[in-house]
């Protein structure tokens, strides 16, 4: 695997698991009982992608994959920024997951034709289980595309998809406290 | 010395911790079993990669080969050479004898909204096709919602991946 391959792998992981961590959030609260459902399995969906993603990079620099997702500073975690807010609001949340989803898509295309046998392997297993989140995606696009509040937080939000991935939001450094919080306060190497 | 059928045998025992009618063999998760020198190799795929029974499935085949007299290496596939429509005929009718529809055929170009609210797929109850797609996701990755109109009974569907 070659170093363009490596970063693009952890860039691609961290926005997952970022937003699962996002998505996680909607569990219990969600304004209709079927998107409960739905974002707590595409939260859990974009963790498991993570996960293997992180487990390819793991192996090529000798660390683990709980390591390179929870050991990092905030400001070392290559995703996007447009996964790093916290939303309270369905218009943005919808926003976001299309625009990612749209996004994310193109990228496993690319990932896909990689000479790297392993790699085109599991991004096409990643596109596999995507399709579903794409689908959802777009049924809630349908169904909002006509709404001020949607499109005008598409256009609050499109601009994030191209901005640097060295910046990150103060809401990243909020998240990391609590998704490191347990792990930080047990010695290195608990198992559970 | 343990033979590839006995791990076979022994795999086929073994429940999907989720859906536990249906074991990790009839799933068609267990890709490749290789016997050499006592140490048996099992190649398996995880459904969803997100899917928390993966570590009890790893864990479980370990056990049981060890209690074969041989030791395991779980190698662990993420690729896309798994699909449902390996899961084998007999795992269908044992997940439709306990109310999960099967999965319909893996399509080249992958799942679309209109083919998943299309009424073809038939609900494990009463058999009618009269079914409407409630939910894409549900309990598990693995699974979503469907409502039979006939019966009325909501039912869960195995994605197609």
């Amino acid at each position: 695997m070659n170093e363009q391959d490596t970063r693009s792998l952890l860039e691609i992981a961290d926005d997952e698991l970022i937003l699962g961590w996002r998505d996680s959030e909607w569990t219990g609260i969600a304004p209709l009982l079927e998107e409960d459902v739905a974002f707590s399995s595409i939260a859990q969906n974009e963790i498991g992608h993570a996960r293997a993603l992180y487990e390819l990079v793991a192996r090529e620099q000798g660390t683990t994959a709980d390591e390179l997702a929870f050991d990092r500073a905030p400001d070392e975690y290559r995703c996007s920024t447009l996964v790093e807010r916290r939303f309270l609001d369905w218009e943005k949340t919808i926003a976001r997951h299309y625009l990612y989803e749209e996004a994310d898509a193109k990228r496993l295309e690319e990932l896909k034709q990689s000479g790297d046998a392993e790699v085109a392997g599991l991004a096409a297993k990643i596109d596999r289980e995507e399709a579903y989140h794409r689908i959802h995606a777009q049924m809630w696009f349908d169904r909002l595309k006509d709404e001020p509040r949607f499109t005008a937080a598409l256009d609050e939000l499109r601009p994030l998809l191209d901005a640097g991935r060295e910046e990150h939001s103060a809401e990243l450094a909020e998240l990391w406290e609590e998704m490191t919080m347990v792990r930080r306060s047990q010695p290195a190497g608990t198992r559970w | 010395m343990v033979t590839a059928e006995q791990v076979w045998a022994a795999l086929a025992e073994i429940p999907d911790p989720e859906i536990p009618v249906i074991s990790v063999v009839d799933l068609g998760v267990i890709r490749d079993v290789g016997v050499e020198n006592g140490t048996v190799r099992v190649d398996f795929t995880p459904t969803f990669l997100g899917c928390p029974a993966l570590e009890v499935m790893r864990d479980t085949m370990a056990e049981r080969i060890r209690a074969l007299g041989a030791e395991p290496v779980i190698n662990v596939r993420t690729d896309d050479s798994w699909s449902t429509d390996r899961i084998t005929p007999e795992g269908r009718e044992k997940l439709r004898e306990s109310g999960f529809a099967p999965p319909s055929p893996r399509a080249a170009s992958g799942p679309t909204l209109v083919q998943l609210q299309s009424t073809a797929s038939r609900c494990p109850y009463c058999g009618s096709t009269d079914t409407r797609l409630e939910n894409i996701f549900g309990p598990t990755p693995c699974r979503s919602l469907r409502y039979c109109v006939n019966c009325r009974q909501p039912f869960e569907q195995f994605k197609t991946i």
